[in-house]
């Protein structure tokens, strides 16, 4: 069936690369550069709400345009929507003047009618963008260019989760039948998932998946002509072949560069590498819940005890995995939160000094002098070296006492472990895409009940910081709710709830002569692309 | 396990009876020392298994203690003192504060032991099986060979991930890490019995048709006599030649699974695991984290090979 | 001869049979696939929706007989990584691999054979000796680090061949290659020889040992007596008694050449079935791991009864002693 479609495919990408290049030409002779961008995945799918995945997202912000864009520093900012804001009469809709002059690559111009049907697209029951648009009541066009979204109450952070909810055209759809996508029960290919029609600054001129990307630049986008024309995006799973890969010269920009290889490619001539945080945050938690532990060798629950898990955090010596086990790429942390998150403060940031003789009187004083055995779950090949970050922290608490069993294994193994509360103990990094510590108390602080608390293997359960976390969602005086943020941090805190580590640094390498900035929720853009030549 | 180690080296090489003892007894020994390929291997061999089942008390560290290590020892260079610690180390550490040295001891212990046991579990199944098979022909034979088909359709690799993924099915969560170095030990032998039972039946059917085989039947004999005293010496030099060299295969197999992910835990590195974490570090300027391991299995599975390649023609009389 | 072929014909889809079960039945042990399939917001309710929707509730029975049913139509479903049919996804991955494992084979069979005839006849030459241990420098080392380090020689310090990909390829609409172009051609090198390395040891190992063993037999010496020449000896008795053991193994060795092409094609990034294989297993895509090992088994069964045909046809004596078992 593969055979059939790709002559057409390729037919139908020659015609749009051959317009595109034309139009190019006659619109700016700078752009004219190829970049062959190398990272360890691929995007899973062009279908721009049948994955909630970073990788899938990176790609896609390629072809397809967002109400609101995130930039590097965190904020957000115009994209197809160039301004938004709380209605003046009733703070439960959120209202989006849209761009005007913005075309599909098909031609197709675009209206608000597109936002509304991408937006109900989003939250069809098969798609996985539909968590982050559980508060929208509905989705109104006013008029051509302006959007109503009601929501079932206030609402006052929501347009933090447009970042990447992407906008599609409604003919385009109807017409290929993919108004919903990828439902795996149908058992057929979704048109959308090798095909797209966004508004992007690139169109797709060859996809193959997981082999290689071809995009190329679209001639009519409304923004600023990049000085990227072409891009061609290819996946390499294995650490040292895509290192190397970068090293001969058979790509230009080299996406997830393993941390020991920074240096040495920054010495290296030809080569530069970028570095900045990801909003990401890499911590331990244990299960302070219940009363028994699954691996433990002593009876009840040492979790449970305050003082066992303050002995915990003084055997975490976050200075020494920053220095060898991260090559100084990391920020060390005292709070499971990144920088750039709404809640952020550089008290919260502070940690202590690790104190193994203090560590061990706390557990003789919670009455383990001679420690117990438990076992920690770790992946091994989802964040910047997991697995060494574990095995550290487990000759940390053998100093102490605690005797602890490392069971690395994939990711696919190690996630069910967490959200079926079969770990007693385990690693778990956490992006913000909100940029708002709401986002990490919903998942990881709230009790397990509906949508919230799907995360919190801690077992943390406090009903009065439940309510506080509840009424967080709908506070629209921002002073009162960030005061109410601070409240819930300081108890969090103060309960150990969590064992941060730190926040994970993302490093991009490039041929020399090329600049890429970071950016945080390691999305970069090729449009940021620029050449010193 | 260093016990193990010794009881299971002289089974994969036992004294073969009958015919081929006499053999032993005086010209094979007489080959080996007349062999300077075969003595050199010999010796490195023997080295690498001696200091690998004495690693406790040759080693200057125990690598396998996590609370031994310091993370601040991490990324030494070989015969160079830590620049934050002072601590001195003849091969370096890895990024772990561990003693690459004391590392390749346990790893080669552990590597050693996965190797010979899998060898063993493979060997006997096999040749079992094979002068089962081959003996009886008929719809034993055609049962064990489809058998034989099924698991050769399952690359072995293929077939020791999924054993063990089965085995993760089976084992309480509790005993997993205890299990998982038997686990391997079935999963590479498992993945490797058909070799032998191929050999064996093939030189079976070939054998059992000839006059003294035949003879010994018609006198009466028990067909398991007439195997265990007629056709397994026979068959035992190709047996042994698959064995030696499956021992270096087994201990390359285990290095395999390791970096695909499924093994020994981490904080119990074998010899294939060092590996595994030091090619990560070939394009870092570590180069001690990765040599030094790799240059150890090379020359352990080099050794081993070119003792089974020795023994192969040595145990074949026609080329004496 | 009709009878021996419908009899193993029958045997083979048995064995189908065997391995589709046994595959199945892995992938209760793998991991959960709706946890890699959705996104961190998923809530549990959400992720019982999608478990419902794949069937993952049904019955193991029923899922199996769901599974046998569709694939015996050739239709595995939609993987749910890639979100396309897996049988499309399989047939554009395949050519990679097969002209891999097609290139790596003929490298290994040409070149342990040759070096097998040749290490077999001057048994005791320096240069035979050399060749027999250096060529067991590529067995003892796994094939992984094998790959990186050519990676690391040939594509980083001398900069001669590419590190990873197909290079270009020329789609022939029904069949993709990399044999046409000079970056394809150059980029097969690399993991060619990764991946061929260990047969080719293997063969020659086996050609040597086998040549020795004939070239020791009565009928060869009769023939030297006779006054033929050592060529005639050489390659017209000894070469051709020697080949039935050969081809058995080389046969069988399709098998690992498969099995070890999942690791070359990592190192790679070969777009090929085998790194499809392993990306899948990471995500616990059901469909395709269960494809690929049902694809596998059928390429295996398929190898496995020419093996065995040949054998049959080549080697006289396993007639007759079949016949006279009264198969």
């Amino acid at each position: 069936m593969t055979f059939d479609r790709l002559p057409k495919a390729r037919r139908s990408a020659a015609l749009l690369g051959g317009a595109a290049v034309a139009l190019a030409l006659g619109a700016a002779s700078a752009g004219a550069e190829t970049i062959r961008w190398a990272r360890v995945g691929d995007a899973l799918t062009l279908d721009p709400h049948a994955q909630n995945e970073g990788p899938t997202h990176a790609l896609n912000h390629h072809i397809y345009e967002t109400l609101v864009g995130r930039a590097t520093d965190g904020t957000l900012t115009p994209r197809l929507a160039t301004e938004w804001g709380i209605h003046p009469d009733d703070d439960t809709i959120w209202v989006f003047e849209l761009r005007e002059g913005v075309t599909f690559h098909d031609g197709t111009p675009f209206e608000a009618d597109d936002v509304v049907f991408s937006l109900e697209r989003a939250m069809a029951e098969t798609s996985d963008m539909k968590g982050l648009h559980g508060a929208v009541e509905s989705v109104e066009a006013v008029d051509e260019h302006t959007v109503h979204v009601q929501m079932e109450g206030p609402a006052p952070l929501y347009v933090q989760n447009l970042t990447n909810t992407f906008i599609m055209n409604r003919e385009w759809a109807e017409e290929h039948d993919v108004e919903e996508p990828q439902d795996f029960a149908g058992g057929e290919e979704s048109y959308a998932v090798r095909n797209a029609n966004g508004t992007g600054p690139y169109t797709v001129a060859e996809r193959d998946p997981e082999v290689r990307t071809v995009l190329e630049y679209f001639g009519d986008h409304w923004a600023e002509t990049p000085e990227v024309s072409e891009i061609i995006y290819t996946p390499i799973a294995e650490d040292a072949t895509r290192v190397a890969a970068l090293l001969s010269g058979e790509v230009d920009i080299v996406q997830d560069v393993p941390v020991q290889d920074i240096q040495r490619l920054q010495e290296t001539d030809g080569i530069t590498v970028e570095t900045g945080p990801e909003n990401r945050v890499i911590f331990f938690a244990y299960d302070m819940g219940s009363d028994e532990l699954q691996t433990a060798n002593v009876e009840g629950n040492p979790f449970a005890d305050p003082l066992v898990r303050e002995a915990m955090h003084l055997a975490l010596d976050r200075d020494a995995i920053r220095q060898v086990v991260m090559r100084g790429q990391s920020l060390p942390t005292g709070v499971t939160m990144p920088p750039f998150v709404n809640g952020w403060t550089e008290e919260l940031d502070e940690y202590p000094q690790p104190d193994y003789e203090r560590a061990q009187e706390l557990l003789a004083e919670a009455g383990y002098p001679d420690g117990f055995e438990v076992t920690l779950h770790t992946p091994n090949d989802r964040y910047l070296n997991d697995e060494a970050i574990s095995q550290a922290y487990v000759g940390m608490l053998d100093r102490i006492g605690i005797d602890v069993n490392l069971v690395s294994q994939t990711r696919s193994l190690h996630f069910p472990l967490i959200q079926n509360r079969e770990t007693d103990f385990y690693l778990l990094g956490w992006g913000v895409p909100t940029f708002d510590s709401q986002y990490i108390f919903d998942f990881l602080v709230h009790s397990t009940e509906g949508a919230r608390g799907g995360w919190n293997g801690s077992r943390y359960s406090n009903p009065e910081l439940d309510q506080k976390i509840e009424a967080l969602a709908t506070e629209t005086d921002l002073e009162a709710r960030n005061e109410m943020i601070a409240e819930i941090w300081a108890q969090v805190q103060e309960d150990r709830v969590f064992l941060p580590v730190h926040n994970q640094l993302l490093a991009y390498a490039m041929r020399e002569g090329i600049s890429l900035p970071v950016h945080p929720e390691n999305q970069p853009s090729m449009t940021d692309v620029s050449f010193e030549d | 396990m260093a016990r193990t180690d010794h009881e299971t080296a002289a089974a994969s090489t036992p004294r073969p009876p009958g015919r081929l003892y006499r053999a032993w007894d005086s010209d094979l020994a007489h080959a080996f020392r007349t062999s300077p390929v075969a003595l050199v291997a010999g010796i490195v061999a023997v080295v690498i298994i001696l200091a690998a089942a004495l690693a406790p008390w040759i080693a200057p560290h125990d690598p396998f203690d996590p609370g031994s290590l310091v993370l601040m020892d991490g990324f030494t260079p070989p015969m160079t003192e830590n620049e934050f610690t002072g601590n001195f180390y003849l091969l370096g550490t890895d990024d772990q504060g561990r003693d690459v040295f004391s590392a390749i001891l346990y790893g080669a212990r552990l590597s050693l032991f996965v190797g010979f046991s899998a060898v063993l579990f493979a060997m006997v199944l096999g040749v079992t099986l094979g002068l089962i098979a081959g003996y009886r022909g008929g719809w034993v034979d055609s049962l064990l060979m489809r058998i034989a088909d099924v698991q050769l359709t399952f690359p072995s690799i293929l077939i020791a991930l999924l054993i063990f993924g089965v085995a993760r099915g089976f084992i309480p969560p509790g005993y997993r890490e205890a299990m998982a170095i038997w686990v391997l030990i079935v999963a590479i032998g498992l993945s490797d019995w058909v070799q032998y039972a191929r050999v064996v039946r093939g030189a079976t059917m070939v054998e059992k048709s000839k006059e003294y085989v035949q003879a010994a039947r018609v006198i009466g004999a028990h067909p398991a006599k007439i195997l265990a005293r007629h056709i397994l010496p026979n068959v035992m030099g190709p047996v042994l030649v698959i064995g030696t060299i499956g021992l270096a295969l087994a201990i390359i197999a285990e290095a395999t699974l390791s970096f695909l992910g499924v093994g020994v835990p981490p904080t119990q590195p074998s010899l294939g695991t060092l590996i595994r974490i030091g090619q990560g570090f070939l394009f870092s300027g570590e180069w001690w984290i990765l040599l030094f391991p790799a240059l150890a299995l090379l020359a352990l599975a080099l050794s081993v090979n070119l003792l089974g390649d020795w023994l192969r023609d040595a145990l074949n009389p026609r080329l004496r | 001869m009709l009878a021996y072929i419908l009899r193993r014909l029958l045997q083979s889809v048995v064995v189908m049979m065997v391995v589709a079960l046994v595959s199945f039945s892995l992938f209760r042990f793998v991991g959960d696939p709706v946890s890699t399939m959705l996104g961190q917001e998923a809530t549990v309710a959400d992720r019982e929706a999608l478990r419902e929707r794949l069937g993952l509730n049904d019955p193991f029975v029923v899922q199996f007989a769901d599974f046998v049913t569709r694939a015996v139509q050739g239709d595995f479903g939609i993987s749910y990584r890639l979100q396309q049919p897996v049988t499309d996804l399989i047939l554009s991955r395949l050519p990679a691999t097969l002209e891999l494992a097609a290139i790596s084979g003929i490298f290994a069979f040409v070149l342990g054979l040759g070096l097998g005839v040749y290490t077999a006849l001057k048994r005791r030459g320096w240069l035979s000796n050399a060749i027999m241990t250096a060529s067991l420098i590529g067995v003892s080392l796994p094939t992984f680090l094998i790959g990186v380090l050519l990676i690391w020689i040939f594509a980083v310090e001398l900069q001669w061949l590419p590190s990873f990909g197909r290079g270009e390829v020329v789609d022939l609409g029904w069949w993709r290659t990399g044999l046409l172009t000079p970056s394809g051609r150059a980029s097969l090198v690399l993991p060619a020889v990764t991946l061929g390395l260990y047969q080719m040891t293997l063969i020659m190992r086996l050609v040597r040992a086998e040549m020795l063993e004939v070239l020791r037999a009565d009928y060869i010496k009769f023939a030297r007596a006779r006054g033929l020449s050592d060529r005639a000896v050489n390659f017209g008795h000894a070469l051709k008694n020697t080949l039935v053991p050969v081809i058995t193994i080389t046969g069988l060795q399709l098998g690992s050449i498969i099995a070890f092409a999942i690791i070359t094609e990592t190192v790679f990034q070969w777009p090929g079935v085998g790194a499809l294989f392993i990306n899948s297993v990471q995500f616990v895509d059901v469909p395709v791991m269960a494809a690929y090992l049902v694809l596998i088994a059928l390429v295996f069964v398929v190898i496995n009864l020419i093996v065995d045909l040949l054998y049959y046809v080549v080697d006289p004596r396993l007639r007759a002693d079949r016949g006279a078992a009264g198969h």
